[in-house]
């Protein structure tokens, strides 16, 4: 996609950095042209790329030379799991691995409305589910700060390309922490928003009363522009909010003088690792440097929501993900002897092994005879950790805390043990629970893997979110840093 | 209907589960029209199809059609009812889960009346709702023009449905076919379901148990599905009695079951057992919000109910005189109940005559040409025309019959028909008192016995007497003229 050879295959250091504000005024002042700005980046991804493998699918650049919307020009990829007419939609898995995606999802609509451009389709954990990326059948994506490590799940792929500087931004969706635990680990800026904020038509459902589109981007500012564009009512989504959507770029620089950050003392226990609590802790010493008020909170029950939310959200999926039967679309086996024998081996080879755990976990529960047990207790505690949030918000505005336990671990490290890999989540699953909005902020590193730092808002509050995200980013540069396989390339 | 007779010491328990298919414009959770006949999938988009990334919207239009058979029913319309998913698989089931209202239907409870028998032997009943619900409708599966695959056709995925509940109120298949028969008018009164019972628009299942008369606990019961006209339902059920007692008076035992009706068989044949019964798994819906219905939107639907069938019968008995019966049969159905009323809007009908006209006449012929009173050759205006000249005596009912048959098959007006054949009655004292004077004369020996006492050849002259006027004579004339010249003189 190198349609102006003179540029170097991977653009200048200045451009790469460039905030979505600032590539804005260069294309509106002329200065730089939508499809150089295109190029420059499909050219990053096509040199960068193959040593990460944070994209499943590249698209060609379409459109934008007459848009006129906030994002007009910007580039960007989706998270795998958002159809686009046209483009290969994949979750992630086998079973879609050929599904070209016949509709718009919204969330791609109100961008291409925006101006943004479209380079490819982000790798992923199969159908949403996993920590590490590790789940994807096209592959596991390297960390870039350290390709050892895993970028984290299961927008793995978004983080690590925004992280790598192959896009300005990227979407990504959060059911348990997806969105917030691969920006931690990639050092990029992550926004859940509220559950309902974001359109969900379109989005491949994993667990329907947990799913959340958001925005990875490289800072707070960039996704108050983005998340601004993508949220809104939908008509074509139940559960989306009918609320108007603040324009969250004009509150970034309030004053967070006086306002109460709350720090859930339950997180800073012997499950956070002592390194990421001092990175977590310095960073609310800024925040209470910046006129923020830190106050001590109750959080209890981090467990029971980790155990909740691993039966509900397997429920869940296992009824959406019933759909894939072979029958209308996707994957089917060859030859399939009957009607049980197509379900039975599509499944199973269409499938890896998580989504299978998950479809059986789920299943399980909602049977007959366990549901009151499994189900409807699950729903009790989900319940339960909703009242303590609204408990914590009586004694301070936002909250702030690790997003998780440890920095980027080394790639196969869990994979034996799925139960340690559901602890990266103890969290964010909170938070999911309670459809609260949720941000994930760079806050330095340890042993060169970095370190996030959480913010949980009211709901509906992800303005302030984003305020006292970017105000924390007028005082630090963690969110400037970039890794090595970012610069190594742009100096080549 | 036919009479049945259920084997004696033994008594029947019948619950029946309707599905009606409500008259949406789009489907109940997308925006694909339901209409019935297109080509395979020319209807399903990609909701219908259950593709990756789509969600469901609920149709206002069904929730309103659903709450107004529960106001019909004098049911509960609840404040808030929401939407579960029964999953299990089936290739014309696209999502792999049906998406209905098991723990909170949107109708609670309420009841209707049924009446069997004629006449003396009528007798009134009350059925119990137990619930009504919303759901989708799956796919069809084609199994004939594959050679050994299965076709699927989602056209009718997605159509909205409200599946009615009732208690196991019924006693007998003539009940059971009752209650379907009020439930079918009273959806039809309301415009929510066109009743089409072929295209499946109108479907019922009958759970249907026997125990031994006096017995308080209920027999095991079975389901009978694919039961598509009122006629196999009252067949099926008895099947089904006879099948069960047969089992128990041998000594056998009725296993739970679905079993399908075959009407080319007359029988019922099992489908599946309880044990192999799926787990359907049943969890709230996560992409649908609960349906919340306050009691001023419940109160204006409640405005826009229509006359229903009961309070039409009462009606027509109180207004125009006519019998529970008649009443009954004329108000079955809404298309039949339109009918009449645009029967006796013109003004000077008897409706008492009108009514005997709608359940007679034409009644027979709709019969014998199988078709619906909509479509009935002779409108409405044109029986009201008949009926006119009936009531002002040009013509007798025997030639308002022929004028009927004329109508029917040729269409053109009643007067013209008239006069084209020459159906006007006699009714010119003077010319049947010129013709009883022949009769007298020319059947001398009549006359002498009858006036000896032989009553009865009092039917002859009439006969002689309507022959002489090809029929034509007025009947009541022909009756009083000579009845004066054979007593009288």
């Amino acid at each position: 996609m190198s349609s102006n050879p003179q540029q170097s295959a991977s653009g200048d250091s200045e451009l790469i950095n460039a905030s979505i504000a600032q590539l804005r005024q260069r294309l509106e002042s002329g200065e730089l042209r939508a499809t150089e700005l295109a190029s420059t980046f499909a050219a990053r991804i096509e040199a960068i790329d193959p040593r990460l493998n944070s994209l499943i699918s590249r698209v060609d650049p379409v459109g934008s030379a007459d848009a006129d919307g906030r994002l007009a020009g910007i580039p960007f990829v989706h998270k795998d799991i958002f159809c686009a007419h046209g483009t290969r939609t994949t979750c992630g898995s086998r079973m879609l691995a050929d599904w070209v995606a016949p509709y718009d999802a919204t969330v791609h609509d109100k961008l291409s409305r925006s101006g943004a451009v479209l380079l490819g389709k982000a790798n992923m954990d199969e159908f949403a589910m996993g920590s590490s990326n590790e789940n994807s059948y096209f592959g596991a994506v390297a960390n870039p700060w350290d390709e050892k490590a895993v970028p984290g799940g299961s927008s793995g792929g978004s983080a690590a390309a925004v992280a790598a500087r192959l896009v300005p931004f990227a979407t990504g969706t959060d059911t348990g922490g997806s969105i917030r635990q691969p920006a931690a680990f990639c050092g990029v800026t992550g926004i859940k928003p509220t559950y309902g904020r974001v359109s969900r038509f379109g989005m491949i459902a994993y667990a329907s009363s947990f799913d959340q589109g958001g925005v990875l981007a490289k800072s707070a500012a960039d996704c108050a522009e983005v998340l601004g564009e993508m949220a809104g009512f939908d008509p074509h989504d139940s559960t989306s909010v009918n609320r108007p959507v603040p324009d969250y770029y004009t509150t970034l620089d309030d004053s967070i003088a006086g306002l109460r950050v709350g720090v859930p003392k339950q997180w800073f226990s012997e499950a956070l690792d002592p390194a990421v609590g001092d990175a977590v802790q310095a960073a609310i010493d800024e925040l209470r440097a910046a006129g923020a008020e830190p106050v001590e909170i109750d959080l209890p029950d981090a467990d029971l929501a980790l155990a909740a939310y691993y039966l509900l959200a397997p429920a869940e999926a296992s009824s959406n993900l019933s759909r894939f039967d072979g029958v209308r679309f996707g994957y089917r086996c060859e030859d399939p002897k009957d009607l049980q024998d197509l379900y039975e081996r599509t499944r199973s080879e269409g499938f890896g092994a998580e989504v299978k755990r998950r479809i059986l976990v789920g299943t399980y529960a909602l049977s007959a005879g366990y549901y009151d047990a499994f189900y409807l207790r699950a729903q009790k505690a989900r319940r339960l950790v909703a009242e303590h949030f609204d408990r914590a918000f009586e004694q301070c505005d936002v909250i702030a805390g690790p997003v998780t336990p440890t920095t980027a671990f080394d790639r196969g490290a869990h994979s034996s043990d799925p139960a340690k890999m559901y602890l990266e989540d103890i969290f964010t699953i909170p938070v999911n629970l309670a459809g609260l909005p949720g941000m994930s902020v760079p806050a330095g590193f340890v042993d060169g893997r970095p370190v996030g730092l959480q913010l949980i808002g009211r709901h509906f509050d992800e303005a302030r979110l984003l305020n006292v995200a970017h105000q924390y980013q007028q005082r630090v540069d963690w969110h400037e840093r970039m890794p090595s396989i970012a610069v190594d390339s742009s100096n080549q | 209907m036919s009479q049945y007779a259920i084997p004696s010491g033994w008594e029947t328990v019948i619950g029946l589960e309707i599905h009606a298919q409500l008259a949406t414009r789009s489907k109940i959770f997308s925006g694909a029209s339901p209409a019935f006949g297109a080509e395979p999938n020319a209807q399903a988009c990609a909701v219908d199809l259950g593709l990756p990334g789509v969600l469901p919207v609920l149709n206002e239009g069904a929730i309103r059609m659903a709450a107004l058979f529960g106001l019909a029913i004098d049911a509960q319309v609840a404040p808030v009812s929401s939407f579960d998913r029964k999953n299990y698989f089936y290739p014309d089931l696209p999502k792999g889960y049906q998406t209905t209202q098991l723990a909170r239907p949107i109708v609670i409870g309420g009841a209707v009346t049924i009446t069997t028998g004629e006449g003396k032997q009528a007798q009134e009943h009350t059925v119990r709702v137990t619930r009504a619900h919303l759901e989708e409708d799956a796919g069809k599966s084609l199994h004939e023009d594959f050679h050994g695959m299965t076709g699927i056709d989602l056209n009718r995925a997605g159509t909205p449905l409200v599946e009615i509940v009732s208690e196991p109120d019924m006693r007998s298949p003539e009940q059971a076919v009752a209650y379907a028969r009020k439930i079918h008018a009273i959806v039809q009164y309301l415009g929510i379901c066109d009743g089409n019972m072929q295209e499946g628009s109108f479907r019922v299942d009958a759970n249907v148990s026997v125990r031994p008369v006096g017995d308080e606990a209920f027999g095991t019961r079975t389901e009978v599905k694919n039961v598509n006209s009122f006629r196999f339902l009252q067949r099926a059920i008895e099947f089904e009695i006879e099948r069960q007692v047969d089992l128990l008076e041998s000594g056998g035992e009725v296993v739970q079951a679905t079993r399908l009706y075959d009407p080319d068989r007359d029988e019922t044949r099992l489908m599946r057992t309880k044990e192999e019964a799926d787990d359907y798994r049943y969890f709230p819906d996560p992409d649908l919000l609960p349906v919340v219905l306050d009691q001023a939107t419940i109160d204006i639907w409640r405005k826009e109910l229509p006359e229903l069938p009961d309070a039409k019968a009462e009606r027509y008995q109180s207004s125009f005189g006519l019998s529970a019966y008649d009443a009954g049969v004329l108000t079955s159905s809404r298309a039949t109940a339109e009918y009449f009323e645009a029967v006796i809007a013109h003004s000077g009908i008897d409706p008492k005559l009108a009514a005997n006209w709608v359940m007679g006449e034409v009644a027979a012929l709709l019969n014998r040409l199988e078709l619906e009173i909509a479509d009935c050759p002779v409108d409405p205006d044109k029986l009201a025309a008949l009926l006119e000249r009936v009531g002002d005596g040009t013509l007798s009912n025997k030639l308002g019959r022929e004028v009927f048959e004329a109508l029917a098959e040729e269409g053109g007006s009643v007067d013209a028909i008239i006069e084209a054949r020459g159906l006007k009655q006699i009714s010119d004292t003077g010319a049947i008192e010129a013709m009883v004077d022949e009769v007298i004369e020319a059947n001398p020996g009549q006359v002498e016995a009858y006036r000896g006492g032989k009553d009865k050849l009092f039917g002859f002259f009439v006969g002689q007497v309507m022959k002489a006027a090809k029929g034509k004579a007025n009947p009541k004339a022909v009756n009083d003229v000579l009845k004066r010249r054979l007593d009288g003189e």
